[in-house]
């Protein structure tokens, strides 16, 4: 069963796609009219990663600093030390990829209020290749100390998360995604940092059961996967964790307690992301078997993000196929 | 421009030899550190905050204060001893460098002690973050006559990160950045003018669209009117090279690129043992290299 806060047409075939990277630029206008101490960086991808509307209304706050990540991320904590709150964006590949350090020390270990976003993360980037496929991201963020790690599933989210960011005292990295995908949410459905959502509730007269768990822009794919196992009798639940760090262990332990086994899916290396995240707190406080979806330690490729998908088994028929095998004895 | 007299200046240089004895003390009681660049920037930031910076130790968050923000972490002793000797923690706790519990980090930790500006080690870092604080300090208020402060190595400059900073300083016009090269001539691993020749380097910034001069970092009346001058300067960035002698004060340590990463008692011993490298070099600071004789301390 749907829950009850998710948008109507994404429990059908023919969602709404809308980029979540657009959520990202409305939320930093919105972001920056509530509260003049917001500024936004970017390293010349400001109409791509939506930073251009948000630049047109406060040219004043805006900072261009050319595709130099690495002086983006010292320049956006030096902005932070005299209290601003900037907002820094570009593609993950570059940021956090080519300025990791930077991030760690300066940002980070400085414990600096700056919000870094990692647009065009995923595979689902597509014909652009591997070069620009983040799908390390979320790992190498998420052993940062001070670090806050949100992937949103859709456009809606991704504003709401901007929003909750700007008032955040501290670092947090947003991760959102280059191509239209299915609109999940609604403005008025439940978002805070921390706390994972159950977008599924799985049917109770069913006897097996697998619980689905997902972030980022798949969690459409998980929710259909769930429909068509339920159809096949196998009853199936999806927990959508945005913020993989601080994870939500709570709701984890009590949805992971009420499936017989788990599926994570991620685009993203299976090493070090939510399955990992996923893996680690249930090996220590109730193991379980879980199936990791996601990227399996190889690089992308060009394609068009559903060849992508299916190509790398995060599509909803690759999801159906894991869950009956992972239940057949 | 601020005016010091000759009495200024003498009692910057007694100072800063203060600061030096420190400074030896306080690396072969950690026994691991830098001693090079500390030795050779003691003139530098005894100027900054004995003379020229506009500071209040009592009240290290003052937000009217200028900033000095320092990229090279390593040489962090001879910021924590001038810190020290202005006031902002108890000169004691100097001998506590390196060790567990400290709030004296390897490299400096901004949330550690009062008076850090910022968090620093990875070199190349804090020019970038000078060039942010200058750049919000710009939004908030157009006509402040806040300075930003950024000390700089010369071995730091081999970082690309430095020349992406230098870039958006000059597109932005940050004339309340001021930037001072330590220009020792020397990395770990040898002469600058080996690992990586930095030379033309005034044309470089220049390039760069910074005002530049080339001083002597040992002359605190030459670099306190070079600071000046570079406070006046409209629309540009400006960036002192400042000329320093590396382990300066110590001259049997002085110029010698093995010095740059290791603490007195464990520096090389060609010219002093080891077991002597301490008590030299505070001899050595105590007499001004043997021009004055202890028996007059």
């Amino acid at each position: 069963m749907f829950a009850s806060h998710l948008d109507k047409k994404a429990q059908t075939a023919t969602p709404d796609l809308i980029p979540s990277r657009n959520g990202y630029g409305e939320g930093l206008l919105e972001a920056g009219k509530r509260d003049k101490r917001v500024v936004a960086l970017s390293a010349d991808l400001t109409e791509s990663t939506r930073t251009l509307p948000f630049a047109e209304a406060f040219p004043e706050r805006f900072v261009q600093v050319g595709i130099a990540e690495q002086n983006m991320a010292g320049v956006a904590s030096g902005m932070a030390t005299m209290g601003k709150i900037p907002f820094m964006a570009s593609y993950a590949m570059f940021s956090p990829g080519r300025n990791w350090e930077q991030i760690r020390t300066t940002i980070a270990y400085n414990n600096s209020n700056v919000k870094i976003i990692g647009a065009h993360a995923g595979i689902s980037v597509g014909p652009d290749g591997a070069t620009h496929q983040a799908i390390e991201d979320l790992a190498i963020m998420r052993v940062i100390p001070n670090m806050v790690v949100i992937a949103p599933c859709d456009v809606h989210e991704a504003r709401k998360a901007v929003l909750l960011a700007a008032k955040y005292d501290g670092p947090v990295y947003i991760r959102v995604g280059r191509s239209e995908t299915p609109v999940i949410t609604t403005p008025e459905s439940p978002f805070a940092i921390g706390q994972a959502e159950v977008f599924y509730t799985k049917n109770p007269d069913l006897s097996q059961s697998v619980g689905i768990i997902t972030t980022g822009v798949l969690a459409y794919n998980a929710l259909m996967a769930a429909v068509e196992l339920e159809k096949n009798n196998i009853g199936a639940g999806v927990l959508h964790i945005a913020t993989i760090k601080p994870l939500d262990g709570e709701a984890l332990g009590a949805f992971a307690s009420n499936h017989d086994i788990l599926i994570t899916v991620e685009e993203h290396q299976v090493a070090g992301g939510l399955g990992s995240a996923v893996a680690e707190y249930l090996g220590e406080h109730m193991p379980k078997k879980i199936i990791r979806l996601g990227i399996h330690d190889m690089f992308g490729q060009s394609g068009e993000p559903n060849e992508l998908l299916a190509h790398y088994g995060l599509d909803v028929s690759s999801i159906v196929a894991a869950a009956r095998r992972a239940l057949t004895p | 421009m601020h005016y010091i007299t000759s009495a200024d200046v003498t009692r910057l240089e007694l100072k800063a030899n203060e600061i030096r004895q420190s400074i030896i003390e306080m690396l072969y009681e950690a026994k691991s550190g830098h001693t090079a660049g500390p030795l050779d920037m003691a003139d530098i930031f005894t100027l900054l905050y004995f003379e020229v910076l506009r500071h209040d130790a009592t009240n290290p968050n003052w937000e009217d204060r200028d900033r000095v923000i320092l990229s090279n972490g390593h040489i962090c002793p001879v910021l924590y001893a001038t810190l020290a000797y202005a006031g902002y923690f108890p000169v004691e706790e100097l001998m506590t460098l390196r060790k567990f519990g400290s709030r004296l980090q390897g490299h400096p930790h901004r949330e550690s002690l009062p008076g850090l500006e910022t968090t620093s080690g990875p070199l190349g870092s804090g020019l970038s973050q000078a060039v942010g604080m200058a750049l919000a300090e710009r939004i908030d208020n157009p006509y402040s006559t806040k300075y930003f402060y950024c000390l700089t190595g010369d071995g730091e400059l081999n970082e690309g990160q430095i020349w992406e900073s230098l870039m958006l300083a000059g597109k932005e016009k940050l004339n309340n950045l001021i930037m001072i090269v330590d220009r020792n001539g020397i990395q770990i691993d040898g002469d600058t003018q080996d690992v990586m020749p930095l030379e033309p380097l005034a044309e470089k910034f220049e390039s760069f669209n910074f005002d530049v001069q080339e001083v002597d970092g040992h002359n605190i009346r030459a670099m306190n009117d070079a600071i000046g001058k570079a406070q006046a300067v409209y629309s540009q960035p400006s960036v002192i090279i400042a000329h320093t002698i590396a382990s300066k004060g110590v001259d049997v340590f002085e110029r010698d690129f093995r010095w740059h990463g290791n603490p007195p008692g464990k520096g090389p011993e060609d010219r002093v043992p080891r077991s002597e490298q301490e008590k030299i070099a505070l001899q050595k600071l105590r007499t001004l290299a043997g021009t004055i004789s202890t028996d007059d301390l």
